[in-house]
């Protein structure tokens, strides 16, 4: 008897073992909380974050960058570029399906390249310079450009701001000023459209007809496998409630955990993990448009008034938190330049009364919009105004939400009707490493970005990087904008910080990159 | 009291276009553009100008206003402008959590709050008195986030007995909803608990010192009978004024409670529409939510007239 019974048992733990090793892993769902909740989901018509990393899930992109900035082939199987650089072949690689099943076509790439060409600021900069971009066959398309250009492939494979994703050409057909409602992609993951519900949760499953690239991943680059079955994506409005629930295990991936709860970290249940290592520029612009900072010389003061050290500080606290960088295409990055950086960097408090002296300055009012709801941004108008207030500039610090500040800063009148004298924002590093992709430094007058500043040779300038022979002639240039910003008074930047995410230690293969990505991610098992 | 019920009823059509008008004006003028905000950090004037006149934006005032009301009259609450989702269908799947949560805590917060300060009011004076009235002060001078932070630290992270966050429908698992509505519930009743047992208490303290009280305890008749049949019933008035206006404050104000909980209700919904500009969903909720007041304010006064006949005479 007892032997049967232990022959039984025996079996049994044969057959549940054998069950466990051979089942298949169904149902694993990733459970992920970001920053600030997704509002839009037209990748194209929104630069946000929270729309561009939806788009990662669902679309996939003809290049694309990896660890080491290298651009290499994703959708694309192989290109070639003519012997005068005018003209780009491109074909697709074998097994690309859109979620519904159809083949991707050259076609749809033609359509997705035409809508991204008309919204984004690279995009529009290529279309200038392209005159033709059509289908040869069902995999084939070229790009054929009107003057040479040594940046095509990073504007098709830039990360960030608005990156080119593709879509079926019938979606890509619509209006760039309208959102799309189809949201079939062609990426790793499917986009459940009926299970969304704006502010409460976003579902994608896993595509299991995609194809992925044999390479390793890295960044956004190589082997894209959706490893989990489901990925929820929680919308939490309380940064404290997403930690709770990352240390209790009801979610897996909290995309930012503030500095200030980081003591409140369960190291023993959660990794965390700096893993956009670029991170986010900080900066200011002036309203070149009304008083005071309609005179360069006072642009000038303000600038000399504001340090980076006394912001940055009172901002991130720690030194490991933030990093100093005066320059304007950012720390780090392939067209960095101390080419007056001194302006922006340390106070100079003398150098800036002076400035304010010599022009004239009345005593007009600054009127700073302090966003005061989004925790990178909220203690840095502060301390400016501190600053140029120590310089003698008379301040009015107006705080709001970062919604109100948009509209709001789109008022080109003056203060005393609702306008506005300086704003501050942050943008990732990646969206403004050159001029092509750098909004702040944009200087096309009233019908450009806001503060409206006229620098005729900035515009040039950013022409002749984007037709430039060589990088060397291309580091020439922005090397000659910085001087132009600085000395103009474009904009200044603050400094840098890179924002600390969390997961479950049940949760592997997190890939480090720019921009929050899902694929390669496995959870329960290895 | 049906004819007055009617009456009232009749009586909102105005109220709620005055309502309209109001909701409608003060959005407008309030600073604030649907339209930067879906554009984005980078666009351009003409990008905003091209998505205002795609939106109606660029319609004078009167004409948008008299179109929503146009629209309104046919049924349509509009589409959000920024999910493209209809708002009658949005509103709809974030008011259950809400009215749950509303429910849930007014049945606790009566439940505890009347027995609390009735026998608080009986034990005048004694230690028992002081405790009742120490407990409401401290849960009603405590901020809610705090009251719901302690909770979740007490009771999910360390006992593990209750999930942080999160809401599940009754109708979905009774178990489960249980499990995600009791911290929200004891954390919005620490506010009302406190405030029904203090209006309780003092009412029917007022009411025992009455003189046919006296005549009631001189006849003979049970303390019991004497405190509960005599006094609270004659003390309903206030308790019900304050009962009905903190469910109308319940249901557009659980604002902190459902974002500490991350409890997808109306307050959040209000909020994420506010800081989108939203105007659709803004002017829906805000309708909705003045004809909970004023429905709750027709409960409250028919309630009126049932416990105090001199009202409804």
């Amino acid at each position: 008897m007892k032997l049967h019974m232990k022959m039984a048992s025996s079996l049994l733990a044969a057959v549940v073992s054998t069950l466990l090793i051979c089942a298949p892993v169904t149902g694993t769902e990733l459970k992920i909380v970001m920053e600030s909740r997704l509002g839009n989901l037209d990748p194209i018509l929104s630069a946000s974050h929270q729309t561009r990393d939806h788009g990662y899930l669902i679309y996939d992109t003809l290049f694309a960058l990896d660890a080491q900035q290298k651009i290499h082939p994703q959708m694309v199987d192989s290109y070639k570029v003519s012997e005068d650089g005018k003209v780009y072949t491109f074909t697709l690689r074998d097994g690309l399906r859109w979620h519904n099943g159809a083949p991707v076509t050259a076609a749809d790439v033609v359509a997705s390249i035409k809508r991204w060409g008309k919204r984004d600021r690279m995009g529009i900069a290529l279309m200038s310079i392209t005159s033709d971009v059509s289908a040869a066959d069902a995999k084939a398309f070229s790009l054929t450009l009107s003057t040479p250009s040594g940046v095509i492939l990073d504007a098709f494979a830039k990360p960030s701001g608005v990156p080119l994703f593709i879509m079926p050409a019938k979606v890509a057909e619509t209006p760039v000023t309208e959102a799309i409602t189809d949201y079939t992609g062609s990426g790793p993951f499917i986009f459940k459209a009926d299970e969304y519900q704006p502010g409460v949760k976003a579902v994608y499953v896993k595509n299991e007809s995609y194809v992925p690239r044999k390479e390793e991943p890295s960044w956004f680059a190589g082997r894209k496998l959706a490893k989990v079955d489901r990925i929820t994506r929680i919308e939490m409005a309380d940064p404290l409630t997403s930690l709770n629930a990352l240390n209790s295990g009801e979610v897996d991936y909290v995309q930012n955990i503030n500095s200030d709860l980081m003591p409140l970290v369960n190291a023993s249940k959660v990794t965390t993990a700096r893993l956009d290592q670029l991170g986010y520029q900080i900066s200011y612009r002036f309203n070149h448009l009304q008083a005071p900072f309609n005179n360069k010389l006072v642009r000038q003061a303000a600038l000399w008034a504001i340090g980076q050290q006394e912001v940055m500080q009172a901002q991130f606290g720690a030194p490991e938190n933030y990093k100093l960088c005066g320059a304007v295409f950012g720390c780090g990055l392939p067209y960095e330049s101390d080419v007056l950086a001194k302006m922006v960097m340390k106070p100079n408090v003398e150098k800036a009364k002076a400035l304010l002296k010599q022009a004239g300055y009345d005593g007009k009012p600054v009127t700073i919009l302090h966003i005061s709801d989004i925790p990178s941004l909220s203690s840095v108008a502060p301390v400016m105004a501190q600053q140029l207030r120590a310089a003698g500039f008379v301040v009015d610090l107006q705080a709001m939400d970062f919604m109100t500040m948009l509209s709001r800063r789109a008022n080109q009148g003056p203060t005393t009707e609702g306008g506005w004298s300086i704003f501050i924002t942050s943008w990732h590093n990646t969206e403004i490493q050159e001029p092509l992709r750098n909004f702040m430094i944009v200087s096309e007058g009233k019908g450009g970005y806001a503060g409206w500043a006229d620098v005729p040779a900035i515009p040039q300038l950013t022409k002749a990087f984007l037709t430039a022979g060589s990088e060397a002639e291309r580091k020439e240039i922005t090397t000659k904008i910085q001087s132009i910003v600085y000395d103009e008074g474009v904009f200044a930047p603050l400094g840098s910080f890179a924002r600390i995410s969390g997961y479950s230690k049940d949760v592997k293969g997190v890939l480090p990159a720019p921009a929050n990505i899902f694929w390669n991610v496995s959870k329960g098992v290895p | 009291m049906f004819g007055y019920i009617v009456r009232r009823s009749v009586m909102t059509i105005p109220v709620m276009g005055v309502v309209a008008l109001i909701v409608f004006a003060l959005l407008h003028f309030a600073p604030g553009d649907p339209a930067a905000i879906m554009a984005g950090d980078s666009a351009s004037p003409a990008q905003l100008a091209e998505i205002r006149a795609r939106l109606g934006l660029d319609q004078p005032l009167h004409i948008q206003f008299f179109y929503w009301l146009g629209q309104l009259g046919q049924g349509h609450f509009g589409t959000s402008l920024h999910s493209h989702k209809p708002v009658a269908e949005m509103i709809s799947s974030r008011i259950g959590p809400t009215l749950s949560l509303a429910v849930t805590t007014m049945t606790f917060s009566l439940l505890v709050a009347i027995p609390m300060g009735v026998y608080a009011a009986w034990a005048r004076g004694r230690l028992s008195d002081r405790l009742v009235m120490m407990m409401a002060v401290l849960g009603f001078s405590t901020p809610v986030f705090v009251t719901g932070y302690a909770l979740i630290y007490l009771f999910s992270l360390n006992a593990g007995w209750f999930p942080v966050q999160g809401f599940t429908p009754l109708a979905t698992d009774p178990v489960r909803f249980l499990q995600t509505a009791t911290l929200p519930t004891l954390t919005l009743s620490a506010v009302y608990v406190a405030l029904i047992a203090r209006i309780t208490r003092s009412s029917v303290l007022e009411i025992l010192g009455e003189d046919f009280i006296r005549t009631a305890r001189a006849k003979g008749v049970p303390e019991a009978r004497v405190v509960l049949r005599h006094a609270l019933r004659n003390a309903a008035v206030p308790i019900v004024t304050v009962a009905g206006s903190g469910a109308a404050f319940l249901i557009s104000g659980v604002v902190v409670t459902e974002s500490v909980f991350n409890i997808p209700g109306l307050g959040r919904l209000m909020v994420e529409s506010v800081l989108a500009r939203d105007y659709p969903l803004i002017q829906s909720l805000m309708l909705l939510l003045s004809l909970i007041y004023i429905l709750i304010n027709l409960a409250v006064d028919v309630l009126y007239m049932v416990f105090d006949p001199r009202i409804r005479a």
